[in-house]
């Protein structure tokens, strides 16, 4: 490990350091997109279409056009030239079906959300109001709003494609070479061992991100400007070159401070596009912010699949196979990463597992509901959770301990850089110490007791204890394996290391942060590597004309990727002082060292700081023959491998069975995220994922009705948890460094939401074993775990009613609207 | 999102409001706490063309005791009504409903009479002036009338409060003594209830001899249980006792089927409610 090396005196790298962003995130005294006003600024409102499939045939837009200070209406007729098409950066396979996806749309609309036709005005109210009177005719189609009715062709998503099937992939290992038949591992169990079959269902999710998306489009000067409320700026730049024909050296975009995004926002929108439109074709700058509703029902959604599992093992519990057969749901269209969420998961099922057979199959399907991309984790929780529920019904059907099986199975610590049966090679880890400190911390075995006792008093209130030994694979990603998997990019990172004359440092980085605190981390990174304050390093980021080349923030990359890129750009800056110090002390460059921010002549006390060289370096009045001016130095990191965090998760539910409630009585979580920079930020990543991925288990659900309106529409229904929710976790660390970066961390962003929502649900089915009750299906409500007690509604795997609570709609019906609005 | 345009007035008095109450006509829309009515302004629910905002009439605001009964102004907040010692006393039922009303930001801005006046049945004020027995003061530009609380709910958001009339204050008799406890079946803190049942009771050594129970979101309007009330007087506050009684809970119920449950469920939630309800308001 280089960085132990050098060590100053006082570490900043795992320094639990208060947050350098929060002061200005958390009061709000920053440049969100939103606030940001230009002289002249024109604003857009949308209108969407209410059907979720039906033909445009006509727009009558001449009302909204006279309407006070309305500048213009465009519909998708109006750019169907120049619009272009919303591009998807992963296609799984060569012959994928791809629909065109117009940023409006033209003359078919192909879900409930989508944009029809776009009001430019000179305030925000008016045009909201014209929106009002754009009168849009439609003549309603047969629309596909189930999954598995998706796959019949029954109804066609979108006709022109003559199926709702997207693409089909598969991995196996026998074939891959990398382990062996599955069908004949199944065959065998069936004969003499154990198969586990059950079909899981993942509800598509919201990934509800605090401040709504919003884009300004400056089309003034020589670059036009777009700021984007976005998690990828470079990769924006990009694709507005690519889709709309705009050379690429003629455009900026700048990520201002983002309020959150969760993956809802490694998106390129429609309204991204929109919103340059109209400022080129007004030659006006122009602001688009999203309403809370249009972000629920037009931001993309996450998860949503069918999970068909058959798990093979020998009777004394060891695995010997793993098939997996996914229906996954792309809603209409593919997004930018979209029909790749569930093959990011196809290398996780088998987890820490040692299955000797392996086959993944997905296929992807178009239905008529907004589209669904990436959402923390994409892929994995929904691996994980198929597969930790697999093992703990296996330790039912054993009659054995949870752990216990699990810890027959798994990886042993000794046997690290293991291969598994999809060929990816884990670098570290201990899932022994982790379970041996989780349990230990959760009181598993009181816990276990209390259980009996309860069961055996029939106690009104059960005790469910629930258990998942995680890994992931995230850090996204070497830029071989993605080419691999036909992914439109790459996954290096890029970073830059600016030496001011003054001795302060600029860190140009190519991830962009969205609340994760990457200014603070790269600050005491850099002031460890330096040896200069961490007060006086600033990180810059999010701007293609400062930060002008980057992969940008998702899938748990930006510390394991960009944070190496910060580390070598850091030690290049060190080696371009080194020639110049050893200049100006008359030493020879073999004989310095440097240590703590300072260049020393060995064995003397002669010497000079690195500010000291960077201001002589500036001056460059006394340089060596040949040595350029400036220490300014960039890196680009490309990993060699994915990075696989780890860890035991233990949960604790208290369920009412008179009621169906669900209490949550204690959560440990102790994750191997290898080596640590900041614990706070890593605790509140932590729980942050947790709290997302327990409200999987327990809360979210993104409900259709049948004419296919999204009808949990608003945070009324769509029940996203707040920490009056939530118990105060227990989370701890084991530590099994990196191997594939010189930091030896692992990724953290995603892990809690990977790993909590298999410990919940099977804490609630634990809980629910003297009742026969083998699932529950997500998200596991009250009603569901009553009924499920009860024998009503076959275990609790009833789809949810399609109603949302009427607490505004019936007392104050449209008096004087008519006409869609959002 | 933005509402459409409307006129803003701001009476300082009752006679005020009730005139520009009439010059809007049906156009007109009254604002207390805006924690209701704002959202329907913003979706575009409603389009009002003028706003008559009661946030500057003092004389709709605060708690008094008047006797043998506490009233509340209709302005009067959440957060005012939980603090105040008169309810706290005499209306403990209510104390504890408000406790759970959504979060702290809407108890501080939403207002007694607001929330009363929209009469969402998910509401939670409802169930317990129902079962209290309150009488509403409705002020209108022939003068005031007195309606009772088994008259005024009439349908899901629905009142006895007409067109260019105003809900001034809600008179609820002492129930100095009793037991109060409000049982709110939630799946997140900050939601409306899925049922919620408010119960009063006063007990006797041991001997609950009257009770008075009300259900919220277990129809189109707050209900009393009067069945189950009937059935507590003069029994013991046993478990068994109460959950004999409370198996009628849902007699003559009409609950709704949504994202949380369907009415089957929140029938039997309601037995189940009623009996921790009244159990708890016993102290037993
Ligand atoms: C996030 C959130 C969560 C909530 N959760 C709950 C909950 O769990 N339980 C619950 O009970 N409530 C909940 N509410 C609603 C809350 O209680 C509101 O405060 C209440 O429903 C309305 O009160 P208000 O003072 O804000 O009235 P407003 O919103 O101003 O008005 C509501 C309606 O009543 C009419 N009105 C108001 N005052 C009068 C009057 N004096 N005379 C005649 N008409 C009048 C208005 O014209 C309007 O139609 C929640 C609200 C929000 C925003």
């Amino acid at each position: 490990m280089t960085v132990t090396e050098d060590r100053p005196a006082r570490r900043e790298i795992g320094n639990a350091r208060k947050r350098k962003e929060d002061q200005r995130l958390i009061t709000g005294r920053t440049k969100w997109t939103d606030n940001i006003q230009l002289t002249g600024m024109l604003h857009l409102a949308m209108v969407r279409s209410p059907f979720a499939h039906a033909k445009i045939t006509h727009i009558d837009t001449s009302e909204a056009k006279a309407a006070t200070n309305v500048v213009t209406v465009i519909t998708g007729a109006d750019v169907a030239e120049e619009q272009g098409g919303l591009p998807t950066a992963w296609a799984i396979t060569t012959d994928q079906k791809t629909p065109v996806h117009p940023s409006i749309a033209v003359d078919r609309v192909a879900f409930a959300g989508e944009i029809v036709a776009v009001v430019v005005a000179r305030s925000a109210a008016e045009a909201r109001d014209a929106a009002e009177l754009v009168d849009v005719d439609y003549e309603e189609l047969p629309a596909v709003l189930d999954l598995k009715e998706a796959a019949t062709d029954s109804a066609l998503t979108h006709p022109d494609l003559g199926t709702n099937k997207s693409a089909f992939w598969q991995f196996d290992s026998a074939n891959a070479g990398t382990g062996s038949a599955v069908d004949e591992a199944i065959a065998e169990a069936r004969e003499s061992g154990v198969v586990i079959e059950r079909e899981y269902r993942q509800q598509r999710l919201i990934p509800a991100f605090m401040e709504p998306r919003s884009f300004v489009a400056d089309p003034t000067g020589e670059q036009l400007t777009l700021w984007s409320s976005t998690q990828i700026p470079h990769i924006v730049r990009f694709f507005l070159a690519v889709v709309l024909g705009i050379p690429e050296s003629k455009i900026r975009v700048i990520a201002p401070d983002v309020g959150g995004g969760f993956g809802g926002k490694l998106q390129f929108t429609p309204e991204e596009i929109i919103t340059v439109l109209a400022a080129r074709r007004t030659g006006k700058p122009c602001k688009y912010t999203e309403t809370r509703s249009e972000s629920l029902m037009s931001g993309h959604h996450g998860r949503d699949q069918w999970q068909k599992l058959t798990l093979a093992a020998k009777s004394d519990g060891t695995v010997t196979g793993l098939k997996v057969d996914l229906m996954a749901d792309l809603g209409a269209y593919a997004g930018v990463v979209g029909g790749g969420v569930p093959i990011l998961g196809a290398f996780m099922f088998n987890a820490i597992y040692k299955f000797p057979a392996y086959q993944f199959n997905c296929t992807n399907y178009y239905t008529n509901k907004t589209w669904v991309d990436a959402y923390r984790g994409a892929g994995r929780p929904e691996a994980t959770f198929a597969i930790e529920r697999m093992m703990t019904e296996l330790a039912d059907e054993l009659g054995v301990d949870q752990l216990e099986i699990r810890e027959k199975n798994w990886i042993k610590h000794e046997e690290f850089p293991f291969t598994s049966v999809c060929g990816l090679e884990y670098d570290s880890g201990n899932y022994e110490e982790a379970t041996a400190k989780a349990k230990e911390m959760f009181g598993y075995d009181e816990l276990l007791a209390e259980q009996r006792r309860r069961r055996e008093s029939k106690d009104p209130v059960q005790l469910g204890i629930g258990v998942s030994t995680f890994t992931e694979m995230c850090g996204l990603a070497p830029s071989r394996v993605l080419g691999s998997l036909n992914y439109g990019a790459g996954g290096w990172e890029h970073a830059a290391v600016r030496m001011l004359p003054t001795g302060k440092v600029e860190v140009v980085t190519g991830v962009s942060p969205h609340g994760q605190g990457h200014e603070t981390a790269w600050s005491q990174i850099i002031a460890d590597r330096l040896g200069v304050p961490f007060e006086d390093v600033e990180v810059l980021h999010g701007d293609t004309q400062i930060s002008h080349k980057g992969m940008d923030t998702y899938g748990s990359r930006s510390l394991v990727v960009g944070g190496e890129a910060v580390v070598k750009a850091a030690d290049k800056v060190i080696e371009k002082a080194r020639p110049i110090a050893a200049h100006l002390l008359e030493a020879s460059v073999d004989d310095l060292e440097f240590k703590e921010g300072r260049f020393g002549v060995k064995g003397t006390d002669k010497g000079m700081g690195i500010a000291e060289v960077a201001l002589a370096s500036f001056t460059a009045h006394n340089l060596p023959d040949g040595v350029e001016p400036g220490l300014d130095s960039d890196a680009t990191f490309d990993p060699s491998t994915f990075s696989f965090p780890h860890g035991t998760h233990l949960c604790a539910v208290e369920i009412d069975t008179e009621t169906g409630g669900v209490k949550m009585r204690k959560y440990v979580a102790v994750d191997d995220v290898g080596n640590i920079v900041n614990p706070l930020i890593v605790a509140g990543q932590v729980h942050g994922g947790l709290v997302q991925g327990i409200a999987q288990a327990l809360w979210e659900e993104a409900v259709y009705d049948d004419a296919g309106t999204l009808v949990s529409a608003s945070f009324v229904d769509y029940l996203v948890p707040t920490a009056a929710d939530t118990i105060s976790f227990d989370t701890d660390h084991t530590t099994s460094p990196a191997t594939s970066n010189s930091l030896g961390t692992k990724g953290v962003g995603e892990a809690g939401a990977i790993a909590s929502t298999p410990a919940v649900v099977n804490a609630v089915v634990d809980a629910l074993r003297p009742f026969g009750v083998k699932d529950v299906r997500m998200p596991c409500t009250p009603e569901r775990i009553w009924k499920a007690i009860h024998d009503r509604g076959a275990g609790g795997d009833e789809p949810t009613e399609n109603a949302a609570m009427p607490h505004f709609d019936e007392a104050d019906v449209a008096d004087r609207t008519d006409g869609a609005s959002a | 999102m933005i509402p459409a345009q409307f006129e803003y007035v701001a009476p300082t008095t009752v006679e005020e409001a009730l005139t520009a109450l009439a010059e809007g006509g049906e156009d007109a829309k009254v604002l207390a706490g805006g924690q209701s009515l704002l959202p329907v302004l913003r979706m575009r629910l409603n389009v009002p063309s003028v706003v008559v905002d009661l946030g500057r009439i003092d004389s709709l605001r605060g708690v008094r005791d008047d006797g043998d009964a506490i009233v509340v102004g209709a302005m009067t907040t959440h957060s005012d009504v939980f603090h105040d010692p008169l309810v706290r006393e005499h209306a403990a039922v209510l104390t504890e409903a408000i406790e759970q009303l959504a979060d702290p930001q809407v108890r501080h801005r939403g207002t007694f009479g607001g929330a009363l006046a929209h009469a969402d049945p998910a509401g939670d004020l409802g169930a317990p002036v129902l079962a209290l027995g309150a009488t509403f003061t409705i002020a209108g530009q022939g003068g005031t009338r007195t309606v009772e609380a088994d008259d005024f709910f009439e349908d899901l958001f629905t009142t006895a409060v007409q067109e260019g009339e105003l809900l001034t204050e809600i008179r609820i008799p002492k129930y100095t003594g009793w037991g109060g406890h409000y049982e709110k079946f939630v799946r997140v803190a900050h939601q409306w209830p899925i049922v919620a049942v408010a119960a009063a009771v006063k007990v006797d050594g041991g001997t609950i001899t009257e009770a008075r129970v009300g259900l919220t979101n277990m129809g189109s309007t707050p209900l009393r249980a009067r069945s189950v009330e009937q059935a507590l007087a003069g029994q013991p506050a046993t478990d068994e006792a109460v959950r004999a009684a409370a198996a009628s809970a849902a007699e003559g119920t009409n609950p709704p089927s949504d994202l949380n449950g369907d009415a089957d469920y929140r029938r039997h939630l309601a037995t189940v409610l009623t009996r921790r309800a009244v159990l708890a308001a016993a102290g037993a």
